[in-house]
């Protein structure tokens, strides 16, 4: 049980995201080159509806399951990291025409070959842990 | 009662727009938020690797990953979406894009393969399209085989692992999350993502596409 509601979780975002279109390549290309609103369209209410979220929240409007507030962790304000990490997850983004969490559902659609893309994933992670210090944050 | 079950199933096939992007992403917010927890798929590669022992070779990678576990069991549900979704409520199993978009595709395989009715969802041949040209035949076992189909799969797949923890989060974790709690930080990582991804889409993908090898 402990477990069913964070499958639940997943299960209807993945699948919510399949039906948005949000897992294909296509999609992404058309997003690139500006040439439909669709996939502004989704992140737009996602941000919006998550803002909204995120404020009942950080309020104390709405507790969390333990009746405890959630506490929201600020993102450390150094900028390197986020520039540079930034735009090479967009290249890989924009390279395959799919980010980390669609990764999932392709997998289960039957697309086996994104065993290679999550072995390269956790490559390229494991790269990231190796060179963490040697990098500008 | 049957014509019931499949009207709803052919009313959930269709193409969904994209505000209903509020109900799948909100959802997905307001439980994690709900079970104290936080939206972030790309979390789980390094939960991973942890498991996997690489804390052996870097601090990093030291840390309780099991506290970790329910985020695994966020994308196992996700694989399970998209199955059920692909198999079983795939519609006809196109991309509805627009015809700027389809008129950019011929471009890139400079050909008229495409008109607005015949791109499909996912470029690639394993399940729910068996023929496919092979200009766009990318996420296939052959292709993977090929230069192109290597670069296209195992770059991105590299890139994407070392860029989403680089920049701390992918687009779950920055673009919806951190972007819903108004974090400067997240704002300008998913600035780099649209930078990155506009140099990749249009100064480098049409070349590693048209590859022959």
């Amino acid at each position: 049980m402990k477990v069913f509601k964070y499958i639940l979780v997943g299960f209807i975002f993945g699948f919510g995201m399949w039906k948005l279109e949000a897992v294909s390549t296509f999609r992404i290309i058309e997003m690139f080159h500006f040439q439909s609103f669709h996939m502004y369209g989704i992140i737009m209410t996602g941000v919006i509806t998550g803002l909204i979220i995120s404020q009942l929240f950080k309020r104390g409007k709405i507790k969390t399951i333990k009746g405890i507030e959630h506490k929201f962790n600020d993102k450390a304000k150094t900028w390197p990291r986020y520039i540079y990490g930034g735009i090479i997850f967009g290249m890989g983004w924009a390279l395959t025409g799919v980010c980390s969490g669609m990764m999932f559902l392709l997998l289960g659609a039957g697309y086996t070959v994104f065993i290679a893309f999550l072995g390269a994933a956790l490559l390229g992670t494991f790269a990231y842990g190796a060179l963490r210090t040697k990098l500008p944050h | 009662m049957n014509e019931n079950f499949d009207a709803i199933i052919q009313f959930i096939s269709q193409p969904w727009p994209w505000w209903m992007g509020t109900f799948v992403i909100g959802f997905a917010m307001f439980f994690l938020l709900y079970f104290d927890k936080e939206f972030g798929l790309s979390a789980n590669l390094r939960t991973m690797c942890a498991a996997d022992g690489a804390g052996d070779f870097a601090d990093f990678f030291n840390f309780d990953w099991q506290q970790q576990g329910w985020n695994l069991m966020v994308a196992l549900g996700a694989l399970f979406g998209g199955y059920i979704a692909a198999n079983y409520f795939g519609g006809d199993g196109m991309a509805h894009v627009s015809q700027a978009a389809v008129d950019t595709f011929n471009g890139i395989s400079q050909s008229d393969i495409f008109n607005v009715d015949n791109v499909p969802l996912i470029p690639g041949t394993d399940v729910i399209h068996p023929e496919i040209d092979p200009f766009w035949n990318l996420y296939s076992w052959r292709s993977l085989f090929t230069l192109r189909g290597f670069i296209v799969i195992i770059g991105g797949g590299f890139l994407i692992g070392f860029g989403a923890r680089y920049a701390g989060g992918c687009t779950s974790g920055h673009a919806i999350s951190g972007l819903a709690d108004l974090q400067l930080p997240s704002l300008v990582a998913v600035i780099g993502f649209f930078v990155g991804g506009l140099i990749m889409t249009w100064f480098i993908l049409p070349y590693i596409l048209r590859m022959t090898i």
